[in-house]
């Protein structure tokens, strides 16, 4: 029989006072852990994503949602430049590298990526099995896209319009071949499907000169030869581009934006401006657009902790309240205790030890509610952005967090403990 | 055992009790009687070391209670005397069994089942160990009451009207039983009463 028991049973003999005081407490505990992880994660995420590229290039709009379509893939993009013009960049004295990036399809929900393969060395990205694509249509899976679409070396898929899953148009002439599996980065290429730009150029051109081909052919199929097949025609139609790439076919090309990492950092302060000012392009930098993401979040984030520390205020009152008032009712079984020939500070000890468990208890509880919310959070954003949440062990600032309750819960405790110091056993007893 | 002399007690309206001289030897009982708000237990809670400022003197079992440190006292009460109130007092939170056990516990941090089980058999409460204080009847709180005095087999046993809400056949019955256990762990009895019932059940009396 030991004083934790009695503690412990004391507690529990006060159902509705211990869920209201473990409700206030988990519900300040909660919030806090939850938003903390969800901004560190997102900020985390974001910084990381960012890192390998200094500055975008692409099409007119907002350079927010250049950054988060291009960079981040979770936006539509602003529209489509010219490869000659982006291209030129590529050989400017402050441009280390210079990637083109081309996307618009899907492939149930996942992005199909056109690029050049030194895109994946940017982030890191090494190949778990296969090889990289080569010729069009051949098709590198990031490992998340990988893992829950149930792709192996060798598929076969047809991409669809658009980025959203669920496109009714499909580009159903064209098969893409998975020819590599990528390792896990935990950046943004686990959730792509990369290709090489052709593979883009390909699906699109073709999808507008099937439909002028369609005319043509309804027009004029009198003077095609009979045994001209549809299929054959495709099949030349493609040797002729592919053979022309990068010719006079390369003017007219278009891609969605140009990834830059800066060769010096006078890059950073001369040409974005300089391509803002001077072409019908636009420039971002990611950095400056997550900062701005994040500061905004920021401001959010403290009014969510600012909240959750005055529920983490009304729910010490709540213990403190209760506390005085199970001590007033429990007088005399302290009295008692004190025949049995407990000290007064073993029966502050019994006070404490029932404070201490129901802050135990209720951070225990507050923080697995955090990381359930985080859970469910990153369910929702896995479906709907591809970018998922870690349900991380307890941090520093959590077991911070902790001490902080178990401090209040004390002050709390002796606060409200104070009449034991007074107690007359033989009045309380019997009145004497 | 139990000697006092020259106790006195001032209540804080001024009012000044003094009590007679009593001296037990071990195994001995004393009754002490006297109508209601003579003082009586006061008395009881003054030998029992649980009220401050006592003049006079009283020791137990040759440790005289005025020299203790209030700690001292707190632990020298939990492992000789025994108490049993006029008004039962138990652990609401905890059943039966636990109040038993608790009692074992302080200070002496014994867990003596055996003694536990005869004793709640010898008073009927066997069937009832699991069961919620507030789930037992008068008569059985009342020996629940007195099993707490006696668990921890102390040298003296203080006791505060045990027959008072007792019809005459539980009255003899508790009687008995306080004996009975007060000679197996050759404790004395000390009982302060008004109930003329208990009185030709003890020789050595002394009136207030």
């Amino acid at each position: 029989m030991k004083l934790g028991y009695l503690a412990f049973k004391n507690l529990v003999s006060k159902p509705l006072n211990l869920l209201l005081s473990l409700m206030l407490l988990s519900l300040s505990v909660s919030l806090v852990t939850f938003v903390l992880q969800l901004s560190q994660q997102l900020g985390g995420q974001l910084s990381k994503n960012i890192a390998p590229f200094d500055m975008v290039i692409g099409a007119k709009g907002s350079p927010l949602q250049l950054v988060l379509s291009s960079v981040l893939h979770v936006d539509a993009p602003t529209g489509n430049i010219n490869l000659k013009d982006a291209a030129v960049l590529k050989k400017h004295p402050f441009v280390q590298t210079a990637i083109p990036v081309s996307y618009g399809d899907n492939y149930k929900g996942y992005r199909i990526l056109g690029t050049e393969a030194n895109y994946l060395d940017h982030y890191n990205a090494e190949l778990l099995e296969g090889m990289l694509f080569e010729k069009p249509f051949e098709v590198v899976a990031g490992h998340h896209v990988a893992h829950l679409l149930n792709l192996n070396i060798g598929d076969t898929f047809v991409s669809s319009h658009g980025l959203a899953s669920g496109g009714t148009e499909v580009h159903d002439e064209h098969l893409f071949t998975i020819k590599g599996i990528l390792k896990p980065s935990g950046t943004v290429v686990d959730q792509l499907l990369v290709t090489n730009l052709e593979s883009i150029w390909l699906a699109h051109d073709h999808e507008e000169h099937s439909e002028e081909e369609e005319h043509i052919d309804k027009e004029d199929h009198a003077k095609e030869s009979g045994n001209h097949q549809e299929h054959d025609h495709h099949g030349e139609d493609h040797d002729h581009e592919e053979a022309h790439l990068g010719d006079e076919h390369h003017e007219e090309k278009e891609i969605t934006s140009l990834l830059v990492k800066f060769k010096s950092p006078l890059g950073m302060v001369q040409l974005p401006r300089f391509i803002n000012e001077n072409t019908s392009m636009q420039a971002a930098l990611p950095g400056f657009e997550v900062q701005r993401l994040m500061r905004l979040l920021g401001s959010g984030v403290q009014t969510i902790n600012g909240i959750a520390l005055a529920i983490l205020l009304v729910s010490g009152l709540s213990i403190f309240i209760s506390l005085l008032k199970t001590i007033r009712e429990r007088k005399q079984e302290l009295a008692l205790l004190r025949t049995y020939g407990l000290r007064t500070g073993q029966l502050l000890g019994l006070a404490l030890l029932e404070g201490l468990f129901l802050a135990l208890i209720g951070f225990v509880l507050g923080w697995l509610l955090g990381r359930l919310g985080i859970w469910v959070v990153s369910r929702y954003m896995q479906n709907e952005y591809g970018y998922g949440l870690q349900i991380n062990a307890p941090e520093q600032f959590e077991f911070y967090l902790l001490g902080l309750i178990l401090v209040l819960t004390t002050i709390a405790t002796m606060l409200a403990s104070r009449s034991i110091f007074k107690l007359n056993v033989a009045k309380t007893l019997s009145d004497v | 055992m139990v000697t006092t002399s020259n106790l006195s007690y001032a209540y804080q309206n001024g009012k000044e009790i003094t009590f007679p001289d009593i001296d037990l030897t071990p195994g001995e009982h004393l009754l002490v009687i006297g109508p209601s708000g003579v003082g009586k237990t006061t008395f009881l809670y003054l030998m029992a070391g649980l009220l401050p400022s006592l003049k006079g003197k009283v020791s137990i079992s040759g440790t005289t209670l005025n020299s203790l440190t209030r700690r001292q006292m707190d632990r020298f009460r939990g492992e000789h005397i025994g108490l049993i109130f006029q008004q039962y007092h138990f652990i609401k939170s905890l059943n039966v069994a636990d109040n038993l056990k608790l009692r074992q516990h302080f200070p002496k941090n014994s867990n003596d089942k055996t003694r536990r089980n005869q004793l709640a058999d010898r008073l009927g409460l066997s069937e009832h160990l699991h069961k919620k204080v507030t789930a037992l009847s008068q008569g059985q709180q009342q020996r629940l009451g007195i099993a707490l005095g006696l668990i921890h087999r102390p040298q003296i046993i203080f006791a505060d009207e045990p027959t008072s809400n007792l019809d005459d056949v539980n009255c003899a019955k508790v009687i008995d039983l306080l004996k009975e256990e007060a000679e197996i762990c050759k404790s004395s009895l000390l009982i302060i009463t008004h109930d003329l019932r208990v009185m030709s059940h003890f020789k050595n009396q002394v009136t207030l």
